[in-house]
């Protein structure tokens, strides 16, 4: 079994297609969604974390293809130089996700690599420029 | 009868190992359980601090002459421009000066480069006198070599600040860091209940010539700060809400610790530098008491939305509610992100209180208080 995160880009226009659904049923892939912004009318994102043999995920990500919405494998991965980190807590306002933000008693800066969807905005929001990624 | 302390006597209780110092943090608890006057009498002096970005700073250079002299008159160091409209060998580098608008390194970053010991190249024209005939030069510099080497920031320490949210489309880049469309995100930065202005609302023992922890050294008020402001309204707690005063901050750049001074870039603004800053307010009666004891639930400001540009006020909030991570405008949640440094204002009242504590350091009585104003300028365009 394989376990990888991906980040599906809906175009404006969706197809009906229930595409979750039919990963679930018909590819028997288990499903977790760990962040979705998906509304007609706008260019939508879906994180979802897929397990299942590597031929199948191979399989799912193929018909995900078919309907029109890219598939990214999450490869990469966000670091940073906390050493030099001067918690300022400026790349915590970009990060939607959730994974960059401030110790409310220690207010320190703590990242969170599971909640982190590769955006990439923080790489540019910190005013020290610590923030790198690493492409797997 | 109301009890006093002047400077003089907290002074002498620092130099006989007396002195109880306290940050503005615990001061703040421990005002929700003890009245102004027990605390008076407990404690001598509270250290505040802030380590924001604050774009109003910069040094003056003498690099010593050469033979034969210069008067450098177009220069740049690590090719970002410094003034050279001072004679001869003088200059002054402003933080946010960058050689192109879409550099990322400026003049923060000489100045923290300098401070840190690096050698930094200077070139220079001029077109010669009979006084100063050289007409170019290309050296490097660093602070060993060069003579002066003072900080001098002409706007820091703002008295509360406001909060930047983003009512549009678009993300925003602004020197409150990046805003989010659609009220994604509001930036803010204060060190709230830590914050030097905001535990002396009134100005009563800052002043000109008051003696600060300036970048890891010891440092000086030169005046109040440009658009100085006092005339902001007051809340019940006498806090200004919004930015109100500022200082002029001096101090010797030499003896400065890059801990304490970090250049920054905000992402399609520009160059800033973090300063940190530490002033020590004497616990001189009950009403500074009451000052001190005020707490981030008492501190409000403004809710400005940066991105429609006309910086509209949408509404107040306080640093209690900004801290805990989210704040409600018009029923929608919106996440907060501070841009100034708790945890390294901290760490600065910390250091003030050690030097307090154990002798090194002395507290003033301010030479000169600051005005009362009314409002600031604006500029018109007259042509």
């Amino acid at each position: 079994m394989t376990s990888k995160r991906f980040v599906l880009t809906f175009p404006p226009t969706v197809t009906g297609e229930p595409i979750t659904f039919n990963l679930i049923k018909k590819f028997d892939i288990m499903v977790n969604i760990v962040k979705a912004d998906v509304s007609p009318g706008k260019i939508g994102h879906l994180v979802m974390e897929m397990t299942a043999p590597a031929k199948i995920l191979r399989e799912g990500m193929a018909y995900i293809r078919q309907q029109n919405v890219d598939c990214e494998p999450i490869d990469k991965k966000i670091y940073y130089r906390d050493d030099l980190c001067i918690h300022c807590g400026a790349c915590t306002s970009v990060c939607f996700a959730g994974a960059l933000t401030m110790k409310r008693e220690s207010a320190e800066l703590s990242f969170d690599p599971e909640k982190c969807v590769v955006c990439e905005l923080c790489l540019k929001s910190c005013p020290l420029n610590l923030f790198s990624i690493d492409i797997g | 009868m109301l009890k006093k302390r002047s400077v003089e006597e907290i002074n002498e209780k620092i130099r006989n190992g007396k002195a109880v110092v306290l940050t503005a943090e615990q001061v703040s608890t421990m005002g929700k359980e003890m009245s102004p006057s027990e605390i008076l009498g407990k404690v001598d002096v509270v250290t505040t601090a802030t380590f924001g970005p604050m774009c109003s700073s910069g040094a003056f250079i003498n690099f010593g002459h050469t033979n034969p002299p210069m008067r450098m008159e177009k220069l740049t160091l690590n090719n970002v421009p410094a003034y050279g409209g001072i004679a001869a060998v003088d200059t002054y580098i402003g933080a946010t000066e960058t050689a192109m608008p879409s550099d990322t390194y400026g003049g923060a970053h000489v100045i923290e480069d300098l401070i840190g010991g690096k050698d930094v190249l200077l070139q220079a024209t001029a077109k010669g006198t009979d006084c100063y005939p050289r007409t170019e030069i290309k050296t490097l510099i660093n602070k060993s070599s060069i003579n002066e080497f003072i900080m001098f920031n002409p706007r820091n320490a703002y008295q509360n600040y406001n909060v930047a949210v983003n009512s549009t489309s678009k993300l925003k880049f602004t020197y409150m860091g990046t805003l989010l469309p659609a009220f994604g995100n509001a930036n803010f930065s204060t060190s709230g209940e830590l914050s030097p202005l905001l535990n002396d609302p009134e100005l009563r023992t800052i002043g000109i010539g008051t003696r600060i922890f300036l970048g890891g050294t010891t440092g000086y008020v030169a005046w109040s700060g440009t658009q100085f402001n006092t005339g902001k309204p007051l809340n019940e707690h006498g806090i200004p809400v919004g930015n109100a005063a500022t200082l002029t901050l001096i101090g010797d750049a030499k003896q400065m610790n890059t801990r304490f001074i970090k250049a920054a870039y905000f992402e399609k603004y520009g160059v800033t530098m973090f300063v940190g800053i530490g002033i020590p307010v004497p616990v001189i009666d009950e009403d500074m008491v009451r000052r001190l004891s005020i707490r981030n639930s008492q501190i409000e400001t403004n809710i400005i939305d940066y991105g429609s540009g006309n910086f509209e006020i949408l509404g107040q909030t306080d640093y209690e509610t900004l801290f805990s991570g989210e704040i409600f405008l018009r029923d929608k949640k919106i996440r907060t992100a501070p841009l100034s440094s708790i945890k390294m204002a901290r760490e600065i009242a910390d250091l003030l209180k050690k030097e307090i504590t154990d002798g090194r350091f002395f507290l003033t009585e301010p030479v000169a208080l600051f005005p009362k104003t009314q409002g600031l300028n604006n500029l018109e365009i007259r042509l």
